[in-house]
């Protein structure tokens, strides 16, 4: 099984005609992703990829039946389109578009807390079940089918930690990318709550970084409701306070919070292990199976 | 991006916040003048992107010409926290009666912004937070409808703002909560807010943060970024349109995506190294940019050895591969030793690609940060 999208998630592409979008769709479509629409305002009437291109979202969701759609909008326009998407009654939303102003974000999340749809990102990799579905622009080949959960904040260290494990023949249930900025849909909090009710999802690992409290937050929800075994890694150790390492919410404030001995510290009174390098996540989640 | 004092108290100035008189110089003789013009007490402030300024000896408080003088003498070209002075701000002492605190952030745990305001301005407000968080009072702000006048009424009563300035207290706090939505801030904050004898309010510092993401709808703003303010590797990573951060260690570090690029940082610390930077290429990275980090890196004097960490999704590893050869291509003798590592999308192809007597490849993350580290050491040695 899995969790937010499968084999029967019908996408639409935001942005489907600018070259992420056209790239994207057609590794996504080559990993079998049910790519059903695009959506591009005034472009409307054309194909991308044998895939029918709607003006505006609501339509494409209309005509196509759609439940989820990948936002590739550039960032000064990605704040609305987030916004259009969340006017239909999509289940799903992964907005890929790095670099969103944060005052945009907070308006989106003002309008996610008045919706039911689920939103991921920005700033994320997207979101994976290997073997049925991939929203987003994560490397298809490095995932194999299997029973081990992955929550991360960063798109590049999901890779480096899935290829650990499926190098040991660990396959992954749904790899989610939650995304690097201070304000998100997701939370590790949302998407652990999802594994630890998959059936199929025997361990989990959630990899946090720097910046904010959701790593501490998660450690909190682990302790309390989750009998799923999470291992953890902690990327920042070396960040010097009040500089931002690459990611927008990637930085430790100068009063001190934020710190990654904080969240290893959170993680490990949870009982969770937090490996030292991405090899000894995969050392943690193999003692587990 | 954070904007200088002078800065940001013109923005605040225009927006109609009341600010002390003053004048910007860069010259023991232009702070002369304006000293000339404002008169005595003057207060005498590098513009320098630091914190604690004063504490460190960058404000001076002149009473006469020879106090003036003096502190012009001492402040300009003074070295503050790394950072040289060339720019200060003479501004008419303000005789006051009491120090507050404003200031709106975003708390991004909730997600919106929220506006604080205490009692205790004039001091380290960060410690305030820490040891006493009862002195700040708070109000989150709906980000779709911004600060209603009644919050900012309730968060200064609430802070227990003197009656008497409270509504003048109540009314900068709105306009800096436009200023703050307006210019696309992360921080806007005023510490202190002066209360003089006269019962005026007038604000006698000024902070202003941008969010760099936003700059490209603010153009006035990203005029204001000083260059020369940070460190110039920096700069230059800047204007190539890398994450960059300089650190004191001495094995380079290349790689893309924060997260990974975090963690070789970290794996260097781990095997007994010490990083010498941060530079995220991004994603996507054509062989033009990889070429540009490496040159990047090998400027920097402090670096012994380099690591090149890819791990290709949207990133290929045959554009990185031409990168890294093009950019080696231009020396006679390779300036330090290079480890690469490539895995991901196009890896095969690019270690097809990769010129093999040129670098040192290593096949896992761990490998190749022990190698950086040992190669290192021996140029230490």
């Amino acid at each position: 099984m899995s969790i937010f999208v499968d084999d029967d998630t019908r996408v639409v592409v935001q942005g489907i005609t600018g070259g992420e979008g056209k790239f994207h769709t057609e590794q996504m479509l080559e990993y079998g992703t049910n790519v059903v629409a695009g959506a591009v305002p005034g472009k409307g009437g054309q194909e991308v990829a044998g895939v029918p291109v709607y003006d505006t979202v609501d339509e494409a969701v209309d005509a196509e039946d759609a439940d989820a759609s990948v936002v590739f909008v550039p960032p000064a326009f990605a704040g609305d389109a987030v916004f259009e998407a969340l006017d239909t009654d999509l289940d799903l939303v992964v907005a890929i578009t790095e670099g969103i102003p944060t005052q945009d974000m907070a308006k989106v999340n003002k309008r996610l807390s008045e919706v039911d749809t689920r939103l991921l990102g920005p700033n994320c990799p997207g979101i994976i079940t290997p073997g049925e579905a991939k929203l987003g622009i994560l490397p298809g080949n490095i995932f194999e089918s299997g029973n081990v959960g992955l929550v991360s904040r960063s798109g590049t260290l999901t890779y480096q930690v899935v290829s650990n494990l499926t190098e040991r023949g660990i396959g992954q249930t749904t790899a989610i990318g939650i995304g690097g900025d201070p304000i998100i849909g997701t939370s590790f909090v949302d998407a652990l709550e999802a594994f630890e009710a998959d059936p199929d999802t025997d361990a989990v690992v959630m990899c946090g970084e720097i910046g904010g409290e959701d790593e501490e937050q998660a450690a909190k929800f682990i302790a309390e409701n989750m009998d799923t075994p999470v291992a953890g890694f902690i990327a920042g150790r070396t960040a010097p306070p009040g500089k931002r390492m690459g990611h927008a919410g990637a930085i430790v404030s100068g009063s001190g919070t934020g710190t990654a001995e904080s969240k290893i510290g959170a993680l490990n009174d949870a009982g969770v292990p937090v490996g030292d390098t991405p090899n000894e996540v995969a050392d943690h989640i193999e003692d587990f199976l | 991006m954070r904007l200088h004092e002078y800065q940001a108290k013109q923005v605040f100035a225009d927006a109609g916040i009341p600010t002390p008189d003053s004048r910007l110089a860069s010259t023991v003789e232009e702070v002369m003048d304006a000293v000339d013009e404002i008169g005595y007490p003057a207060a005498i402030k590098a513009q320098v992107h630091v914190g604690g300024r004063g504490k460190a000896g960058g404000i001076e408080i002149a009473t006469s010409e020879a106090e003036a003088r003096e502190a012009a003498e001492s402040i300009l070209g003074m070295d503050l926290k790394g950072y040289t002075v060339d720019k200060v701000l003479v501004e008419a002492g303000v005789d006051f009666e009491n120090e507050l605190y404003v200031g709106i952030t975003m708390d991004r745990g909730e997600g919106e912004p929220v506006a604080m305001v205490s009692t205790e301005g004039g001091v380290d407000i960060e410690s305030v937070a820490h040891e006493t968080p009862e002195k700040i009072a708070r109000e989150h702000i709906d980000p779709a409808f911004g600060l209603h006048p009644y919050q900012a009424r309730k968060v200064v009563f609430e802070a227990g703002i003197p009656k008497d300035v409270a509504m003048d207290v109540a009314s900068i706090l709105t306009t800096l909560y436009d200023l703050y939505e307006s210019k696309d801030a992360s921080e806007v904050e005023i510490n202190p807010v002066m209360i003089t004898g006269d019962r005026e309010v007038v604000a006698a510092d000024a902070v202003m943060n941008i969010d760099e993401d936003a700059l490209f709808r603010q153009p006035e703003l990203a005029e204001m970024e000083d260059e020369a303010a940070g460190d110039e590797l920096e700069a230059k990573a800047n204007e190539y349109g890398f994450d960059y951060v300089r650190l004191s260690g001495n094995v380079g570090i290349i790689g893309n995506g924060a997260g990974l690029v975090m963690t070789t940082l970290d794996l260097v610390d781990y095997f007994g190294g010490s990083p010498a930077n941060f530079l995220d290429i991004g994603g996507g990275a054509k062989a033009e940019r990889v070429a540009n980090a490496l040159e990047m890196v090998f400027a920097d004097e402090n670096v012994d050895s380099v690591v090149f960490n890819i791990f290709g999704g949207i990133t290929r590893g045959d554009e990185v591969a031409k990168g890294i050869n093009e950019a080696l291509a231009q020396f006679d003798e390779i300036p330090k030793p290079v480890v690469v590592r490539l895995a991901g999308t196009n890896a095969a192809e690019g270690m097809e690609i990769l010129n093999k007597d040129l670098v040192q490849v290593e096949g896992t993350l761990e490998d190749a940060v022990q190698r950086a580290v040992k190669n290192a050491e021996e140029v230490t040695q």
